[in-house]
Order: C-alpha cells, then structure tokens, then sequence
C-alpha cells in the first residue's frame, strides 16, 4: 500500500481563480415545442374536457393505465379498451413545494403529490396503480409534513366546463375529503 | 468466486483511472476537462493513445453542457478521434454505464485496450439554475403542465420511503453528514464538511420538504475516465489489476405514479444480473466496500436495500449503528459520495468506479477502509426513478 492518495493532484481551475474573461452566450432565441398527444393521451385529455378520467386496460394482465397507454407494455400487446375511473382516490405519497420550477422561493408552498385513483370493482396493490401526479389543496402544511395525508382520501376539483381546454390543469387539484 | 456467464469471451479489468478537480464551476470546457481526466487515466495505466483500441463517452443530457450532439463533441478530448467511439446515456445511471459498454467493447474480443470517459458541465446551463433543464424529463402533456421541479419526484419518493419504513429525517441525515465529513479524504472533492452535524442538516434552506438544501448534492463540473483491457493486456500493464466480475442494468417505466417508490426495483433487478455473473448469493457478507448512488442521502439507504446489502428498510439502522462508516463492517461511499465531492452527473457514476478501483489497490490513501476490501460494488441511477447500472468488481 502506498502513502499517496489517489487521484494524484486533479486538475481543473475554480471560475472564480480564472484570471482571463469568461465567454458567456447569451440566449438568442428559443426553441419551442408543438407536441403530439397521441393516441392514448388525446383521448385523455378529451376525457378531461369533460371532466372524466379515462384509462385503459389490459384483459391479459389486469392492468389499468391511468395515464392511458394505447399498449400494454408488460404483455407487449393493444389494449383492450377504455374504462371512467373516478375522480378520486387515496394519497400514496405527498410532498411541500417551497421552491418553484426555476428554483426561485415560492410566497406559499405547495402541496403535490401522487393520487391512485379509485376504480369500480378493481383493487390494485401498491406495485402497480392507475395514478397520478397533482396539487393537493385542502391540506395544512403540517398534515403534509407530518405525512398524515398519506392515505387520506382525496377527490378532484375541476375548473367549470367552459374553463376546461383539454388539459391535465382541467382539474385544479385533488381536494381532501373530510369525513 | 467464478463467473457464472458463459457468454463472453475475455475477463476485463480496470487498469487506470483519472479525475478532474469537481467544482460548482470550472473555467475548462467540457473538451477540455475530458482531456484532463483521460490524460490521468492513461497515465496511470502508463499507455499512450496509440495504445486505445476504442473509445466509450458517457455524459448525461446535452441541455447541460448547452452543447448538441455531445458525445461528438467531446470525442476531441476523449481521446476518440479516428476510432471506434460511442456515447452512451442512460440519465444519471450514465457513469456506471460508461464501464459497462467498455466492459463488452473488451469482452467480445472486439477491443483489447478501451478507454471510457464521462463528463458534465452543469454550470453552464446558469440561467435561470442548472436544474431548470430537468424541466425536459417530465412527460410534455401529463406532467410539464403542472409546472414541476425536479426535486418534487425525489421528495415524493423520500416520503414514501419515509412513510413505509417509519424513517426519521434525523437518521437519514446521517448519511449526509458521513459523505461530507468522508469528502475531506478526496483530493477531487466540492463539499468537505469535516464539522457537518446532523442539525446543520436539518436547519438547511427547505427546497421540497422533506428534502433539505444539505440533504441534495451540489451541482458540479467534472470528468472522470478509467481504462479497461482485456486479461492479457492488463497482466502486462499492471501487477495489480481490479477485474469487472459483474454487469447489470435495468429501466422500468417512466410512470412513475404508477408504482410504489418505496422501494428501488430498477436497482434490486440490475444487482441480481450482476450478481448472478459475478456468483454473489450473499451480497451483505460477499460486498467488501461499495459506492452506492447518493444524489441525495435517502438515496444510499433506498439503493444499499435496492442492491441486497441491507433488508428493506434495514439500512438506516445500519447506518446508526456505524456500519457504513469508513473503519465500519460495510464501508459505504468512503469517498464522500455525490454530496460530498460533487455531482457532475456522469462523471459522478464514474467517480465511483475510480473509488472502488482504488479501494481495492490500496491506494486510497487518507480515506482508506480500515477493513482489507477483495470485493466492491458501484451503482449509479437515473432517468424518472428508473434506470439502475451495477458494477462488481474485485482483486
């Protein structure tokens, strides 16, 4: 065993040491982007204008896709065919946002979190689920905190019909249903 | 231990590696920190370029460096010009990736002498945080609408873990308070904390709780590069080299919300490919030292159980007790881990095959295990919680 420590003196140079300008590009344009819905996620979000949420199924697995899936990809075949799940369901995992999508300190947190939504004569364990990522209102920062939320039943608060642009945002958030 | 895969034909080993320093931002360019690492590489293996049959890049998203078609680019300081070279990405699972692909460029018999090289510039994407460009990952029509941050995932996925295996934030915390003490020991590293208590974790800026500002890594520019040469090329470079025993990777699905992130499943299925190569059955006691992935510290607990070297829920327990400190029974992350020496993400996964390499020779100097290490593992992760690349190694 030798006294060194390896990596033997790495090399780079702190900005902040660099003693010659730095080039910086300032942004010129910016790309945007038109994306497809799809299959599957078109009919969704039709769904959503609606105010329903739509899945798919699987009859060879037993799987529900919320969000829909035009294929199984477990048993690598079309589905067979479209099922309404309500639109509510129980908290399986919840977070605080004090921070926004720029990283910039947010006035007040935000609740989100991952909803597995409920479906007529179906029980799903955690390894698979229809579910999805959403706002969570109606919660004190604490229940969150605390995770007192998990498990809470929650229950989708929808923008009015004419609101509604074929969206994920068509619903508000997953409001917490009190007993 | 004998390889159980019959399916190749050359044993590989790790015969060099070399880092740049890792820093919220360095002056060099993503070429040039290439270059730096790749050059330490060579030199330790004592190989020039000629010497280098093929070439494997590994860097994760472009949006980072703000360079298109970055494998190309960094072909230049990668030391790939004129050769057989590729880039291979797999998110943040990408540096333990880049041995990996080098790892099958040799043991097909297609290239004796591979160097593998990984870098990333995070400091670059500056306007308005580095992290803004995870923007990108999200799916575009259910997710992006939202308005999410990055950090959301891994918070909901820290809770949910948190909540399953009734973890405190204090225990979790100790693993960032080990990483950044053990980062002091790294002549490469960012954030050497050698007075960091658990309470200056839990006092720390709260971004998404229950994620803190000391509870992520930082971001980082860095590279990284190792050499892999097949059996009989390595005998002639070095007495001592560290053989690849084991491989393994896996992804699952990008719905996320479709399954329970309690538990790491793309790690526990890329561990058992690499075991079953490897002839591991009893990872707890057959893992000597290992580097497991911690972009944030309830990720070495959640990937220590994903890789089998703890029972679920079992490795904040471990970690209390001591167990994974560097003089401990299991040594983890002895090199300070992503929250101690940085983050440059795939020069990160890269960071820590050059770890155990160098824990196996015994020349880890100042942050050397105590215990004698025959045997160790690294583990990088990425993507939406779904990618996981395992890489056994041993003397």
């Amino acid at each position: 065993m030798s006294g060194v420590t390896k990596p033997l003196n790495p090399r780079g140079t702190k900005y902040e040491r660099a003693d010659f300008p730095v080039f910086e590009f300032p942004v010129v344009g910016k790309a945007r982007y038109n994306y497809t819905t799809g299959e599957a996620l078109g009919r969704f979000l039709a769904g959503l204008k609606e105010g329903k949420i739509l899945g798919t199924y699987c009859s060879k697995c037993g799987r529900v896709f919320v969000p829909p899936r035009m294929y199984c990809s477990y048993c690598f075949r079309e589905v067979d065919g479209w099922l309404e799940v309500r639109d509510e369901g129980v908290v399986v995992t919840a977070v605080m946002s004090y921070i926004s999508a720029t990283r910039a300190r947010l006035e007040r947190p935000v609740a989100v979190g991952v909803i597995k939504l409920d479906v007529p004569g179906r029980q799903f364990d955690d390894h698979f689920f229809p579910g999805l990522m959403h706002y969570i209102c109606g919660a004190a920062e604490e229940d969150v905190k605390s995770m007192r939320i998990f498990g809470a039943k929650v229950k989708a608060r929808w923008k009015p019909p004419e609101q509604r642009t074929g969206s994920i945002t068509d619903i508000e958030c997953f409001e917490v249903v009190r007993p | 231990m004998t390889s159980r895969n019959l399916n190749f034909k050359h044993r590989v080993a790790v015969v060099g590696a070399g880092l740049t320093l890792f820093r919220s931002r360095l002056q060099e360019t993503p070429q040039e920190l290439a270059w730096l690492a790749a050059r330490q590489a060579l030199d330790e293996a004592g190989l020039t370029l000629k010497d280098i049959d093929c070439v494997v890049i590994g860097s994760a998203p472009d949006t980072f460096d703000g360079v298109h078609m970055k494998g190309e680019y960094l072909a230049e300081g990668a030391g790939g010009i004129h050769k057989p070279t590729v880039r291979v990405f797999v998110g943040g699972a990408t540096g333990v990736f880049v041995p990996i692909a080098a790892w099958w460029h040799v043991a097909s018999g297609l290239c004796k002498r591979v160097l593998a090289v990984a870098e990333e510039k995070m400091s670059h994407a500056a306007k308005p945080h580095p992290q803004y460009v995870f923007r990108y990952i999200w799916d575009p029509i259910v997710e992006k609408p939202l308005n999410p941050n990055l950090i959301w995932i891994f918070a909901m996925e820290m809770h949910r873990y948190m909540y399953k295996c009734n973890v405190k934030k204090e225990d979790i915390a100790l693993v960032s308070v080990k990483n950044k003490r053990n980062a002091c020991g790294h002549p490469s590293a960012q954030l050497c904390m050698p007075n960091i208590t658990v309470d200056d974790v839990l006092k720390s800026e709260v971004l998404v709780w229950p994620v803190q500002l000391y509870d992520i890594s930082p971001t980082s520019d860095g590279a990284a590069a190792v050499v892999l040469a097949s059996e009989e090329e390595a005998r002639r470079i070095t007495d001592t080299p560290v053989w690849i025993k084991g491989i393994g990777w896996t992804l699952d699905t990008t719905h996320w919300t479709n399954r329970d992130l309690a538990f790491p499943e793309y790690v526990r299925r890329a561990a058992e490919m690499a075991y079953r190569m490897a002839g591991i059955d009893n990872p707890r006691k057959q893992i000597d030292v290992a580097e497991p992935y911690d972009p944030f510290d309830y990720k070495e607990l959640h990937h220590m159980e994903g890789l089998g070297l703890a029972r679920k829920c079992e490795a904040p327990v471990l970690t209390r007790e001591g167990v994974t400190q560097r003089d401990g029974d299991l040594p983890i992350n002895p090199s300070g881990g992503l929250l101690g020496v940085g983050n440059p993400i795939a020069a990160a996964g890269l960071m820590k095959v050059a770890e155990i390499f160098w824990q196996l020779r015994g020349e880890a100097g100042a942050r050397q295990v105590k215990k004698p290490v025959y045997t160790g593992l690294a583990q990088a992760w990425g993507d939406l919680m779904q990618a996981g690349t395992v890489i056994v190694m041993g003397i």
